[in-house]
This record gives structure tokens, sequence and C-alpha cells, in this order.
């Protein structure tokens, strides 16, 4: 293997990162990782787009991480949407606050990762497969473990809600690893919000287990400040006719990167992946997506929408990867962008590896601006050119927000993406 | 009620209207016709205040309003309705609530309460009736997969939505059969009024069977070239626009 020369940012992590007693082996695995291969190099294919060590070399002087930070059940309160009804489980700084979330009991164990140490546990999100897994297996202080029985239906949905604010620009790693073993049904929503303005690094490795024929929604919103760099590495293991479906609204931060796998590993599943990223100012957000089919009969959808306005960039990788064993594979991906800026970029890449012969494949991507012929056939009937401006963009949208299954979060998303439709663009 | 003097419009440096004149009043309904590029198309969408063109000469007066001033949204809600000849397909948002926003504008504009979903829907099942339209129909997302007759259709029932002074047809008989053209010519029959006026601009004599016109305008090169009764739509039907070029050409020289 060969040593890439390593960068600034790679320095300052090994010099930072504290040395942690818990998970030994795990923790000296990725501190070697890490030492051969440094964060990734802007030359590196994955992150061509993406010049994350740059950006953190620029923005992030302390590696340590982030100490907790003052939050009252008054703030947390105030960010649990209008409506909601489930349990609320909250972090600071990506550590767990048993005091500020709230359990009602349901059917469902969560126990923090110190205590539970669970065997799953860097099982899933492997800390070869990216630097940054590694970094967040080396350094993470705790987490959570999520742990639904056979033949249990969660009914209510539960929340996840990431407080985030590094005095010193630190570094975040929230570490979540969950398991749904089989028959059951459970839906997660999540929500990170910013306590102020300032920089941080927020680097998190959610690990999913989807048993067999169990069924997961995970639903997602990034509104993080404009200053907020954001690392998110989410796999999931979906075993025989088990549903994963996952939807990612993104609306705000500096630079975002959502690494999504879904491991398709046997017959009759489905994995589906539903992202939007509405973006102004110079936010930058990246989303790759991996689906790998590795047995015949299982399906996969994917789809992802933007819309850009100022000098925000989107980039999108959407891997499909069948597997000679992995016939009759149905795998759809799609990926539409509108441009509302002559300054705004997207750079898509559909990237489909299919080494079985009997599978339907489709893929396709596009990239405009506003229909203009639209626009003019609704202002036509009298609707003013803001507003029919605003009718077809959230239309574009609506496509990704339908799949939102908590009906408190979906309108709590809408009004947000309302408002951002209706004024910066 | 409308007033066309002397109108010069081009796209892209090409001049297609070469000097237009026309008066509609109201209770009127003129066919507008002529061969394949004659500008029959352009008209209707400098009327309607389609951006690409660009008006060089010439006033369009619309109940002594200048037309050519105002957004295309503001000449709907003063009363100006054109029927798409291409009706554009907008996937997400469903012919309901794009019809409820745009009445609620032009009321807004006429100074008039906004209408609730109950008068909304009242309104509508009653219009639904003149063009045999199913509200299923109306659910899904705006022409998306309509047939053409079906998109036609929806052309002639938001023109009975929104009561407009002015309807101009483009082309609203190209490739409908027979019933689909019954069915839409009905229910633009249905809402004309001593009031209202309505343009008609067609490629065929056919549509003008059923939609008939008080006077008849011959386009060629940009230029009304030849009016008359509704008689001249026939004798065009018989006799093609040959001789009408030739005439108009001679004419030019």
């Amino acid at each position: 293997m060969t040593t890439l020369t390593k960068n600034k940012a790679t320095d300052l992590v090994l010099a930072q990162i504290p040395v942690l007693n818990s998970f030994q082996s795990l923790r000296e695995d990725s501190h070697a990782i890490l030492r051969e291969y440094g964060l990734p190099h802007a030359k590196e294919e994955e992150y061509k787009f993406t010049g994350l060590s740059k950006k953190i070399e620029q923005s992030i002087a302390d590696f340590s991480p982030a100490s907790a930070a003052d939050l009252s059940l008054e703030t947390v309160q105030s960010h649990i949407f209008e409506g909601f009804d489930g349990d609320t489980i909250v972090f600071n700084n990506g550590r767990f606050e048993p005091e500020l979330s709230n359990l009602q009991g349901q059917a469902y164990e969560l126990i923090p990762l110190n205590v539970s140490d669970p065997s799953n546990l860097g099982k899933i999100a492997k800390i070869e497969k990216d630097p940054f897994v590694a970094l967040n297996s080396a350094s993470f202080e705790d987490g959570i473990y999520i742990k639904v029985g056979r033949n249990k239906q969660v009914e209510k949905p539960i929340l996840l809600l990431f407080f985030n604010q590094a005095l010193k620009g630190q570094v975040i790693s929230p570490r979540i690893l969950i398991e749904v073993e089989d028959n059951s049904e459970v839906s997660f929503l999540e929500n990170s919000i910013s306590l102020d303005e300032e920089v941080y690094f927020c680097n998190t490795v959610t690990e999913i287990k989807v048993s067999q024929n169990a069924h997961v929604h995970y639903n997602r919103l990034q509104n993080e400040n404009k200053k907020a760099i954001i690392v998110n590495n989410f796999e999931t293991d979906i075993h025989r006719d088990a549903t994963f479906t996952s939807v990612v609204v993104s609306l705000s931060g500096d630079m975002l990167r959502n690494n999504l796998s879904l491991n398709l590993l046997d017959s009759g599943c489905e994995g589906n992946m539903y992202g939007l990223y509405l973006l102004d100012g110079k936010t930058h957000v990246d989303n790759h997506t991996n689906v790998d089919h590795t047995k015949p009969h299982a399906e996969s959808n994917e789809l992802y929408k933007g819309i850009l306005a100022d000098k925000s960039r989107g980039v999108f990788n959407g891997k499909i990867f069948v597997r000679q064993d992995a016939q009759k594979t149905n795998a759809f991906q799609q990926n539409n962008n509108i441009l509302l800026s002559e300054d705004a970029t997207v750079n898509t890449k559909p990237q489909l590896e299919i080494w079985a012969d009997d599978v339907k494949c489709s893929h396709g991507c596009t990239t405009g601006q506003l229909d203009e012929e639209a626009l003019f056939y609704l202002q036509a009937r009298g609707i003013g050119k803001v507003q029919a401006k605003g009718l077809l963009l959230y239309a574009f949208v609506g496509e990704v927000l339908e799949n939102i299954t908590d009906n408190s979060f979906k309108q709590h998303i809408e009004n947000l993406v309302q408002v951002r439709l209706g004024s910066s663009f | 009620m409308l007033s066309i003097k002397n109108l010069h419009a081009s796209i892209e440096g090409t001049e297609i209207l070469r000097g237009i004149n026309l008066e509609v009043k109201a209770g009127e309904v003129h066919a507008i016709m002529g061969p394949n590029g004659s500008g029959k198309s352009t008209l209707a969408s400098v009327l309607a205040g389609r951006e690409e063109y660009i008006v060089t000469e010439g006033e369009v007066l619309f109940h002594d309003k200048d037309l050519l001033e105002m957004a295309p949204e503001d000449r709907a809600r003063e009363g100006v309705f054109l029927a798409f000849q291409y009706p554009v397909e907008i996937p997400g948002v469903s012919t309901t609530n794009f019809l409820r926003t745009a009445v609620n504008q032009v009321r807004e504009y006429r100074g008039l309460e906004p209408l609730d979903a109950v008068k909304f829907l009242s309104i509508m099942k009653e219009k639904m009736k003149l063009v045999e339209i199913d509200q299923k129909l109306l659910s899904r997302s705006l022409n998306e997969g309509f047939s053409g007759g079906e998109k036609k259709r929806n052309e002639i029932f938001q023109m009975a939505m929104l009561e407009p002074k002015l309807s101009i047809l483009d082309e609203t008989d190209s490739g409908l059969d027979i019933d689909a053209l019954r069915i839409v010519s009905n229910g633009v029959n249905k809402l004309k009024s001593p009031e209202t006026a309505t343009i008609v601009v067609t490629h065929y004599q056919r549509l003008l069977d059923y939609i008939v016109p008080d006077f008849v305008h011959v386009l060629y090169n940009g230029r009304i070239v030849k009016s008359g009764s509704k008689d001249l739509a026939l004798e065009l039907e018989e006799k093609g626009y040959d001789w009408i070029k030739e005439e108009a050409n001679a004419a030019s020289v």
C-alpha cells in the first residue's frame, strides 16, 4: 500500500485527538488508519469536489473534543416542532443528555455506548472505508446504542436532537448504533441545531442494522449555521425482506458531506434514498450515496433534488453496485437540479457498476434553470411572477418532501422550505 | 374593447408582425386564419405578454389601457385570457390548487373577496360540466399525462373559471378529434356573452363550423391581408391560401 503525503489537517488530527481507554482495539486501529492514510487529499477521487481537509485546516484550530455547551430544557423544548408526539433524545456536542431527553417507555432499549459495549459497533461502518469514519471511531467519547427487539412496533417516532456549539471551533463526534431486530418497525427523525453562529466541525457516524423483515424510516434535517462543517457517515446493513428509507433535507451550513451507504445483503429487501438540498450563500453540500446489491430480487430507489442560489454548490455522486449474484435487481436513480444563479454550481455523477445480467437499472440527472414556459403559463393565468416561481419550485421539491413520515416534522420542514422559496430565491 | 394599431413585433431580430391593425368590440368573435408561419401564434403570444417577443412599433389598447405596458399576470387580471396552443405540463402542481391561487389573485386585483375552499369547489363543479371534465383529472398534476383533448378541455375550463373579457384561442382545435372539438367549442360558445369577445386563431376552417365568427381575417407575412365574413373561411377551405398569397405579393410590389 502506498502512503499518501499527509496534509496539515491530518497532522492536526493526529496531534490532538485524545487517547481514550474505551473500545481499545477500535481506537488503536482507527489511529493506525489515520496515521497511514490521513484525511482525504484534494486529489482523491471521492473527495474531488469537496475539499474538506483544506476547509478544516483553514477553520479548525483545535482538534480536541468540544466540551458540553450550556443547554437548558427551555432551549431544547423551543426546538421541538409543533404537534410532535414521540420520544426525544438530546445530544449536547455529541454527548447524550438523559436529563434533557424525553423517553416515554416505548418498546426499545436506549443505552450509552460505554455501558453497553455492543459487538456490532464498527462492524457496519468500517473504519477502513473512509478516513472520517476512522476519525470518529478514534475520537468519539460516548454515544448511544438503540436496540429494538424482535416483533416490536415502536408506535411513536424517535427524535434525535443534536445541539452543537464549539467555543474554539473544536470537533464534535456523535456516534449512534441502531439495531432493529426481526419483524420490527421504527421511525427516526433527526435535527441538528447550532447554538450560535460560530464554526465547528461535526463528524457523525450512524450505523444501522435492519434485520429480517424489519422496517426502518430515517428522516434528517440539516439546517446548521453558515460556518458549520459537517461530515455525516451513515451506514446501513439491510437484511432479508427488510426495508430502509432515508430522507435527508439540507438547508444550511458551510460545507456538508453526507456519505450514505445501503448494503442490501439479502433477497427481498428494499432501500430508498430521498434527498433535497436548498442552498444559498456559499453553502456547499455533497451527497455521496452508495447502494450495494448483493443478492437477487432486491430493489433500490433514489431521488435527490437540488435548488441552488447565489454561489452555492451541490455535489451528487450516486453509486449503484450490482454484484454477479444479484439477478432480478431493480435499481432506480434520479438527480434533478435547478440553478437560480449563474454563480451556482452542480457536479452530478451517477456511477453504475453492474455485474449481473438480468437486472433493471435506470439513472438520470438534469441540471437547468427554472422552466420559463411554465412560469409564463402561470403568469398568463394571473399569478404574480414571484408567487409563480415559488409555486414551481415548491412543486419541484414536493416529490422529495412527501416521503417524510412524521407529519409534524414534515410540516416543520415544509415551513422552512416555503420561507426560503418565498424570500431569498 | 381591443384596439391594435400598426403592431410590429420581432423575435431574436427577425420581424414577424409587420403592422397589424385590428378592432375587436364586445360581443364579437374574430377568427384569424393564415398559412403556417404567417404570424398567427406570434400575435396571440404578444397579446398575452410572452417575453421573447419584442414589440418594435405600434400600440395595443385594451379597454383604453396600454396592454403592452402590463406584465403577463396583470393582463390576465384585466381580463385577457390565452388558451395555449401547447399547454404546459407542470408536475407537482394540481389544476385545482393552481387555479385557486390564480382565481384569488385575479379577484384580489379586481377588489373582490377571495373564495374559500367550499365556494371555490362549488363554482368549479359547475364549470366542469361545461367542458365535461372529470374532477379526478383536476386533482392530478397540471396537464401531466393528459391526452391532447384533455389538455385543451382543461384550457377552456380554466377560461371558464377566470371569466375573462377577451379570450384568445391559439389553435385550440389543432390535433383534436371531432368529439373533443365539439366539447371544446360547446364550452367556448356557452361562455360567450354580449360583454365578452373572442379571438380564434386557427389553421382550419373546421373549427369555425362550431364557433361561428363575425369576422374572418387572413394573416400573411405579418399583416392582415384580407378581412371578411365567415364566408371567407369557406372560400379559404375550398381554394387554399395560394390566391391570397398571390394577391398580397402583387399588392406589395
